[in-house]
């Protein structure tokens, strides 16, 4: 039987997308300043180039990966420089567009590791034969911050390094270790942590030993809250964990136990730091009286744009504190309204449901749990920051995937959307061209082939 | 793993539906409340990034919006300032549509009235950015330019109303001030420049026209007081009255003397007619408890006393008193006690007797003009009251040029024009101070314009001018000025 690969579907859709981002740096420009800026076509040539180059990749390396993936991220992508851009406009009026500029390189940079991770991994199982180094990895990057003279402290929280003319926050790298971890370490416990333990009251609780490594996970979060003041990462890096647990071990008892925790935390965290009181503060009242007013800011931005929005360059998106970062989702949701704010929202879900989809797709349990934590964290992430704006919850500063400037952040969704695409590579190939595929790959394998064959054996047919 | 990993889509399905949910309910539900906040600044750059409306004084703009390169994209010009700052108020975006017709007709002048929802429909159609209304005054700039002039740096207003419609040619209220200084896009400026304004004991801000605080009429009252005896039919031009040297205010020992002590007549018993002429104080305060608190007071809202008027700028209503005993009634008659007027009411009270009786609605604006300068919508004149009858009115004209050709009016003259005339010259506060009045109308045969003049008082104890040496050059100039046009 002849299995649709979805290439031309993919390179159709790719179309699509550098042609609407196209059309929405044109008007953007022509809102703003009356014209093209000169070297336009450079931009959207380059830019639908990287593109095209990751989709050659993928044709190559991974003919049979997700068709939409790639698309998604593109428009998100586009749609980030675009509106980048046009707070440039406004900074520097006829001037530079220095963000734009560097974001744009970011692009690059990121798509190129993406191909070279797509180009080196040929295939997922691969990454489990570094989970502790993966643990390790994560730790460095998250404590890189604190080490004197290279981390520097932003807007309160300490969550970046500088090195010399680059600044790059490694906790929106670390995510993607953590999940490797997470995955690794899983698939190997899972056993011993859903079916050892006592039932009390409906609730199937762990050994105590077992229950060492959420405990981990959660002083891990508490650190992070406390050393670095980052309340969106604590809750991302505790809710991928969570999650994984769960998926990994089918019991709710991980949740109930790990929510609590959370609260408990959270609680504790809000009795001790006047950060976090005054956070909740500004997301009870936005408007009262001696507090930070970027959420009532944000909130009058979009109100401003109401459902059809301004237009594109049409508002005053920049009246908002990070306009192109944290609170870029406001200023889409003042220039392209509500109908704008709902497809880029219907883009993400979308995105993180063909990651689920991968999850579901996908043969054994590491690659599984791996898709599936990358997966929730990016839709937690969007949550997170995007619940924050529209205040479902607290505000916390986390970059928005795909669409905030911020190079680390780029690279990092760049790196998961590669490996998702890989592993969706690998659940969506028929069976026949597979089996091929192993034996081919059998010689240069041979130390984790048993491992490999023990995790596809687990995997419901 | 399927099952839990199928329940964490539908927690993240939950997730992005809570955050659709919410943005609905900012951008849909709540979005006009947040954009109505006064602290919202997108909807005042929204307003002030509009090309606003001009406000024409026969053709000339003088309250415009210029294209500018910063962030807010017009800005507010006025290119005559001092001269009409009291009609066309400020454009400012700290202090908002400020005052005069920048702000009571903001609407039109931002394109945002409810009346121009088919011009907004016809613009979205054709693709052409919103404008705002233009407004064309009635304004007379030569009448408006003489009372500036004649007024100098006198403290004071005047006022001049077509009689026949009701038209007002001229509106001055001085001090004035610079509405530039509070447009300008230099927002330290002009919170300077409010301050300083805001801080003026002169009070530059108020139009003193039709607001603010409102004025005794003194004498000129007369005009109400005589109208009030001849519409009661007991009374004619040469009815006698009685007008002693002094009046010994009823029921009390307090004596009421004459201007500077002079007799109004050798006998005291002044006809209707000298006692206009020579403004006789004893002769209306005795008349005024004949005719009784009652009948003035009707005869004053006849004239338009206690209406709300929108010209479109609010007038405050002028008032007489309503609770008197004898001598309070007596003090009513010349125009004292708690009688208070504006400047406009008095315009009207000419405008009236020169309109064989009938008092016009006043309005300041003639049409209402779109982008392209087409009529989108004229005013026609209204009646607003009878306040006398046409032999009443025809009566009060006589004596009125008589006050000019020779009695307190005289400075009022205009060479080959008969002027009608009345001289005021009111007291308030308790120091003696003394604020001098003039209000009439010319050619008396053949009414073209009505004037009111107040010129304030120097201080609280100054009494050395009274209307007919200060007001009445003003209304003079004015009628001059008016007659040509």
């Amino acid at each position: 039987m002849q299995v649709r690969s979805g290439r031309t579907i993919e390179l159709l859709l790719l179309l699509l997308a550098v042609g609407i981002v196209a059309l929405a740096y044109a008007n953007v420009n022509l809102a703003a300043v009356d014209r093209l800026p000169e070297d336009a076509w450079w931009h959207v040539a380059g830019f639908g180039g990287l593109a095209l180059v990751l989709h050659l990749v993928l044709r190559w390396r991974a003919r049979y990966a997700d068709p939409l993936m790639l698309p998604i991220a593109t428009l998100l992508n586009g749609l980030g420089l675009v509106m980048i851009h046009r707070i440039d406009l406004v900074s520097a009026p006829g001037g530079t567009t220095n963000v734009a500029d560097r974001q744009l390189l970011w692009t690059g940079l990121s798509v190129v590791i993406a191909a070279v991770v797509l180009i080196l991994v040929r295939d997922h199982r691969v990454l489990r034969r570094y989970t502790y180094i993966a643990m390790a990895a994560a730790f460095v990057l998250l404590l890189l911050p604190m080490v004197p003279g290279l981390g520097v402290e932003e807007y309160g929280a300490r969550l970046w390094i500088r090195l010399g003319p680059f600044s790059f926050q490694p906790g929106e790298v670390a995510k993607i270790g953590l999940a490797i971890f997470f995955a690794g370490y899983l698939v190997s416990t899972r056993d011993a942590l859903s079916l050892v333990g006592r039932r009390i009251l409906g609730l199937q609780l762990p050994r105590g030993r077992d229950l060492g490594p959420i405990l981990v996970a959660w002083l891990l979060s508490m650190l992070i809250l406390v050393l670095q003041r980052d309340l969106g990462a604590s809750l991302l890096y505790f809710g991928l964990f969570v999650a994984m647990l769960y998926v990994a071990t089918e019991r709710t008892s991980w949740i109930v136990i790990g929510l609590s925790l959370f609260v408990g935390g959270a609680l504790l965290a809000w009795q001790l730091f006047t950060h976090v009181q005054s956070r909740v503060m500004l997301w009870l009242d936005p408007f009262a009286a001696g507090q930070s007013d970027q959420v009532a800011k944000g909130l009058m931005g979009l109100a401003h744009g109401g459902i059809f929005g301004t237009g594109l360059g049409e508002g005053y998106p920049y009246l908002t504190y990070f306009a192109n970062s944290d609170y870029i989702i406001g200023s889409f949701g003042e220039e392209l309204g509500l109908v704008g704010l709902f497809a880029i929202l219907l883009l993400y879900a979308l995105l993180a449901e063909r990651g689920l989809r991968t999850a579901i797709g996908a043969r054994e349990g590491f690659g599984k749990l791996l898709a599936v934590g990358l997966s929730f964290t990016l839709a937690l992430q969007i949550f997170v920051i995007v619940g924050g704006i529209t205040r479902v919850i607290p505000l916390t500063g986390l970059t928005t995937p795909f669409l905030s400037a911020g190079g680390s952040s780029l690279l990092a969704n760049w790196i998961i959307v590669a490996l998702l695409l890989r592993i969706s590579d690998h659940a969506r190939r028929p069976v026949s061209e597979r089996r091929q595929n192993e034996s081919r790959q059998n010689e240069s394998r041979q130390n984790e082939s048993r491992q490999a064959r023990t995790a596809e054996q687990e995997v419901p047919q | 793993m399927n099952t839990p990993i199928r329940r964490l889509a539908v927690v993240i399905f939950a997730m992005f539906t809570a955050l659709l949910m919410a943005s609905t309910w900012i951008q849909f539900v709540q979005a006009d409340d947040l954009r109505e906040r006064a602290d919202n600044r997108r909807t005042l750059m929204d307003t002030y990034s509009r090309d606003r409306g001009a406000i024409l004084v026969n053709g000339t703009a003088v309250a415009r919006s210029e294209p500018t390169n910063d962030e807010l994209r017009w800005l507010r010009v006025y290119d005559t300032p001092s001269r009409y700052a009291h009609i066309t108020g400020y454009y400012s975006f700290i202090y908002g549509a400020g005052a005069g017709l920048e702000r009571t007709t903001n609407s039109l002048l931002a394109g945002t009235d409810d009346s121009l929802f088919y011009q907004r429909l016809a613009d979205v159609i054709t693709g052409r950015p919103a404008t705002g209304t233009n407004l064309e005054l009635t304004i007379d700039p030569a009448v408006q330019q003489a009372a500036v002039d004649a007024l100098g740096d006198r403290r004071g207003a005047a006022v001049a109303l077509d009689p026949s419609t009701g038209a007002i040619l001229a509106m001055v209220s001085r001090p004035a001030y610079d509405p530039n200084a509070l447009s300008s896009h230099n927002l330290a400026a002009v919170e300077q420049a409010y301050a300083e304004l805001a801080d003026d004991p002169e009070r530059p801000l108020i139009n003193r026209a039709i607001g603010g605080d409102l004025y005794p009429p003194g004498s000129v009252f007369k005009l109400v007081t005589a109208a009030a005896a001849l519409e009661s039919e007991d009374y004619e031009p040469d009815t006698e009255l009685v007008g002693p040297l002094t009046y010994t205010l009823p029921g009390t020992s307090t004596e009421l003397p004459n201007f500077q002590g002079a007799a109004c007549d050798p006998e005291g018993r002044p006809t209707l007619a000298v006692s206009i002429q020579v403004s006789c104080n004893t002769s209306f305060a005795w008349l005024a408890g004949e005719l009784g608190a009652d009948a003035l007071r009707e005869q004053a809202e006849d004239f338009g006393f206690g209406q709300t008027l929108e010209t479109p700028l609010p007038v405050t209503p002028s008032s007489y008193p309503a609770e008197l005993d004898e001598p309070q009634l007596a003090l009513t008659g010349i125009g004292q006690h708690d009688v208070r007027v504006t400047p406009l009411q008095v315009a009207m009270m000419a405008a009236g007797i020169a309109n064989d009786g009938v008092v016009m609605t006043p309005y300041l604006i003639e049409t209402l003009r779109g982008a392209d300068l087409e009529v989108v919508d004229q005013t026609s004149p209204r009646t607003l009251s009878r306040a006398v009858s046409q032999s009443t009115a025809q009566e009060l004209t006589e004596m009125m040029t008589m006050v000019v050709q020779r009695g307190s009016g005289q400075l009022a003259q205009v060479p080959g024009v008969e002027v009608a005339g009345k001289t005021g010259t009111a007291e308030f506060g308790s120091q003696g101070g003394a604020h001098a009045w003039f209000t009439g109308f010319a050619p008396a045969d053949d009414p073209q314009i009505a004037v009111a003049v107040i010129v304030e008082s120097a201080s609280d104890n100054w009494v050395g001018e009274t209307g007919g040496v200060v007001a009445a050059p003003v209304a003079r100039a004015m009628l001059q000025a008016g007659v040509d046009r």
